[in-house]
């Protein structure tokens, strides 16, 4: 499974008269990290929910591999070689962990076996293995975030959108994430597009940083070039942002 | 036997038992007995048949008997009218409500209705139909549809023309087919994405499943193994009333079991079957000497909200922990 | 068919309407706040028409008189059904709700079967045959004070969550719980008062409808229904909504019993059911749900 390439052009929304997006683009090259940040509202989820298929973007346009997104539902998405984890995570509580991942894992399987045996190669990746049998609404934050990627990445996709996945999780949890994707990444060239407000993650992980405000690109290149940029130190890194 | 792969050994003598004593029960029940044990079953059937929608797919229905009334009637009609026998009845029974069934379900999920508004649409075409019901001449209005009543010593089983015993068996098997059923639909994949839908559309949606389509399969299934008991009611009952069998408390009186015992589990609605019915019978027996019309129901609903406040997940996950049946979480294999 | 036929109908079927709306109120402002069902509904209606039906025979007060009795009398059983039962189901999931409310329907029923029995009652008023003539309309006295009672009951609720603090401490709950919470709201008696106001307004309608037709205990499920009906058409947690609706299937079925079959009255009201629900689930007056 190796990655696929996302295109985004002029993609634009707009919620009762509030634009929320405004002419976005940018590419995320097959098998690489790119970072999304910005500040809160700038828009970054909403980019997310259109490319997932979610709503429809008033204009503009997403493609996987040159295939269109837009106008696909949710699942089709899914079946095109997307997994997407969500801000406040959607565990299916009710069920054991293993089975959140073996749901995760039907998608690609011709069997029940066979997800599960995917399933159970997803969940020790991510250190889920011992809490196999737990039910997911018993699991603590970090534990249920590492669920949400399993989840995902056990629909085998090519390319993973990644919604503050970093978000309260302690600096040693935040490192050993960072350690997951690399490898992932590396081993399996699944491209990664992820908004993230955790620099340290950020800066560890991304290649290429688009930054986002008020719906706009306001600058997007290498990760050293962008954190040093004045429009993006002015809306949202600030002076002080410590490294 | 695939089926039973992983259930504890205790479960499974507790099966074997169970089956056994309601295999043999015309041997020394009583023709009262027999008649509870009949009725009885019949309800664990049908909150079964509903348990599918609600339970695994999540999609709450209130008006379960209009597939009941659709059932009885297309089955009962044909053999008035045509002497067509149930064994061909039913299919056309469980056709037409599989085909009413999707047809709510597309409207409600087309248009992205859900939790109690889906409820109320069902009720209302329940009522809906009802009333068209008592304006249909063909099948009787509010007249009602009888059926010709046979000999009850003939064994007929293609057309449902028997003695009691006969239709005991008949509906002992319909349970444990249900019962059967359900514990494949749990462990196939169709199961596993009907458990993700109730659980969370929209994550489920994202993991790459048509819900709308898993949806409208759970509804279609649910509302054609309903109509097969209003196959069942109609030749043991031999009269069909709109007003009875489209009623909102036959609605109502489907589903109570399955809510009791346990939504969403494989025992629940049998359980609940075999709470409530004897409870209502018993209770009708203690209260007629009492001549006081209404005991009853009265302590029939205290019952209920009893039960609905100490044991809200179901009467049976509690009894399953009880006998230490319950074992980890691996869905899968859980009661 | 006359227009003047016509119009006398639909007049009759806007009056009756209204005060279905006036029940629809009650239902709407339980859910608009606790977002909860109440599956008792017609059962509490019945309730209150019993309620009239005794004080009419006990004491001579008419039905439109009692109405603030039976209203009181409904609010402590409002309120109390709330803060013992319903409280503890309030994150329950929906079909738990309906369970614990179908079955206090249940409980409710057969306490009226038994004091009362099966037979249909009903108050005999000596203003029963008198009308009101306005040209060519000629429309029951009964229903007139029915409507116009409706009406100002409904105004007083309106005027409540308008105005007093109390009232806008509810609907601080409904819009934003969380927050209503955050603020010190005392929720639970906050979410109990509106139980028992939206009974009030039910026993209300019931007291009132009591002039018009017959109590007997079965007449609760169709009552349920009709105010289902309302209020989806309405809105769920739109007050005018209800009224409007009320309004609007109080015609409709008039309508219907004339150009079809009595019987077959309640078909046009199931017809603008689903389409509502297909076409603006919200309601005509609603607000898209949270």
């Amino acid at each position: 499974m190796s990655g696929a390439a996302l295109s985004v052009r002029g993609l634009s929304k707009s919620f009762k008269g509030l634009r929320a997006v405004s002419e976005v683009s940018f590419e995320v090259g097959a098998g690489a990290i790119v970072a999304l940040i910005g500040p809160n509202g700038a828009g970054k989820t909403t980019i997310f929910n259109m490319i997932a298929g979610v709503f429809a973007p008033d204009s503009g346009s997403a493609a996987l591999d040159g295939r269109a997104l837009i106008g696909l539902r949710p699942d089709q998405v899914c079946h095109a070689g997307i997994g997407r984890t969500f801000q406040i995570v959607r565990p299916f509580g009710g069920l054991s962990v293993a089975d959140n991942v073996a749901i995760g894992a039907l998608r690609a399987a011709a069997s029940r076996e066979e997800a599960e045996a995917k399933a159970e190669s997803v969940m020790r990746i991510l250190d889920l293995w011992s809490k196999r049998r737990q039910r997911a609404a018993s699991l603590t934050l970090p534990d249920r975030k590492r669920l949400e990627v399993a989840r995902a990445l056990a629909t085998g996709p090519r390319l993973l959108l990644l919604d503050e996945v970093m978000a309260g999780l302690r600096p040693t949890e935040v490192d050993t994430m960072v350690a997951v994707f690399r490898d992932l990444n590396r081993s399996l060239g699944i491209t990664i597009l992820l908004i993230e407000h955790v620099m340290r993650a950020v800066m560890a992980l991304a290649q290429s940083i688009v930054v986002l405000h008020h719906g706009e690109v306001i600058a997007q290149g290498a990760p050293a070039a962008v954190v040093q940029d004045p429009k993006v130190l002015e809306s949202y890194l600030g002076e002080e942002t410590a490294l | 036997m695939s089926l039973l792969r992983g259930v504890p050994r205790r479960g499974l003598i507790l099966l074997a038992l169970f089956v056994a004593a309601m295999a043999l029960a015309p041997l020394y029940a009583g023709a009262y007995l027999l008649s509870v044990l009949t009725l009885i079953l019949y309800f664990a059937y049908l909150g079964q048949a509903w348990n599918i929608m609600m339970g695994f797919a999540g999609q709450l229905s209130l008006g379960h008997a209009l597939y009941v009334g659709l059932g009885a009637y297309s089955s009962a009609a044909l053999f008035v009218h045509f002497g067509l026998p149930p064994a061909v009845g039913l299919f056309v029974g469980a056709l037409l409500a599989a085909v009413a069934g999707t047809a709510i379900g597309f409207l409600g999920f087309r248009f992205g209705i859900q939790g109690v508004y889906f409820a109320l649409l069902t009720i209302a075409f329940a009522e809906f139909v009802r009333i068209l019901f008592e304006h249909f001449a063909w099948v009787g209005g509010t007249a009602g549809l009888f059926l010709p009543v046979s000999n009850r010593s003939d064994i007929d089983v293609l057309a449902l023309r028997g003695t009691p015993e006969m239709f005991y068996y008949v509906i002992l098997v319909m349970t444990l087919a249900a019962l059967a059923l359900s514990r494949a639909l749990l462990r196939s994949r169709l199961g596993y994405y009907w458990l993700a839908i109730r659980e969370d559309q929209e994550a489920a949606e994202s993991l790459g499943i048509d819900v709308f389509r898993y949806k409208m399969i759970a509804v279609a299934l649910s509302a054609a193994l309903t109509a097969l008991a209003g196959v069942f009611y109609a030749f043991f009952y031999n009269n069909l009333f709109p007003h009875q069998i489209f009623a909102m408390d036959s609605s109502i009186e489907l589903l109570l079991g399955a809510i009791i015992g346990g939504v969403g589990t494989l025992f629940g609605p049998i359980v609940g079957a075999f709470i409530l019915t004897p409870l209502s019978e018993g209770l009708s027996e203690v209260t007629e000497g009492l001549k006081i019309d209404g005991i009853k129901q009265l302590v029939y609903g205290i019952c209920v909200v009893v039960i609905v406040l100490f044991r809200p997940e179901g009467v049976w996950p509690w009894i399953a922990r009880r006998l230490g049946l319950d074992g980890e979480a691996r869905r899968g294999d859980e009661p | 068919m006359p227009l003047d036929a016509v119009v006398n109908i639909l007049v009759s079927g806007l009056l009756t309407g209204l005060v279905f709306g006036l029940s629809a109120l009650g239902l709407s402002a339980i859910f608009g706040v606790t977002r909860i069902v109440n599956f008792a509904h017609g059962e509490m209606m019945v309730l209150g028409m019993y309620l009239a039906l005794v004080i009419f025979k006990w004491t001579g007060i008419a039905p439109l008189v009692a109405v603030p009795i039976v209203g009181a009398v409904l609010f402590c059983v409002g309120y109390a059904l709330q803060a013992s039962l319903v409280n503890r189901i309030l994150t329950a999931p929906e079909h738990m709700q309906f369970l614990l409310l179908a079955a206090v329907a249940i409980i409710l029923i057969a306490l009226l079967f038994i004091v009362f029995g099966p037979n249909a009652q009903n108050v005999a008023l000596e203003s029963a045959y008198d009308s009101f003539e306005i040209g060519f309309l000629i429309v029951d006295a009964h229903r007139v004070y029915a409507g116009v009672g409706a009406l100002i009951v409904s105004g007083l609720l309106f005027a409540f969550f308008r105005f007093h603090p109390l009232g806008k401490a509810i609907r601080a709950c409904a819009d934003n719980l969380r927050g209503a919470e955050i603020v010190g709201l005392d929720v639970r008696h906050l979410f109990a008062l509106t139980f028992g106001i939206g009974a009030a307004c039910i026993g209300a309608a019931g007291c009132i409808i009591l002039m018009l037709v017959d109590v007997h205990p079965h007449l609760a499920p169709s009552y349920t229904l009709l105010a289902f009906i309302v209020v989806i058409v309405g809105g769920m947690g739109s007050l005018s909504g209800a009224l409007v609706a009320g309004a609007l299937i109080g015609m409709s079925e008039a309508l219907a019993g004339l150009l079809l079959q009595p019987s077959l009255k309640s078909v046009f009201s199931f017809a603008l059911l689903i389409l509502v629900l297909l076409l603006r689930p919200q309601g005509l007056l609603g607000v898209k749900a949270r």
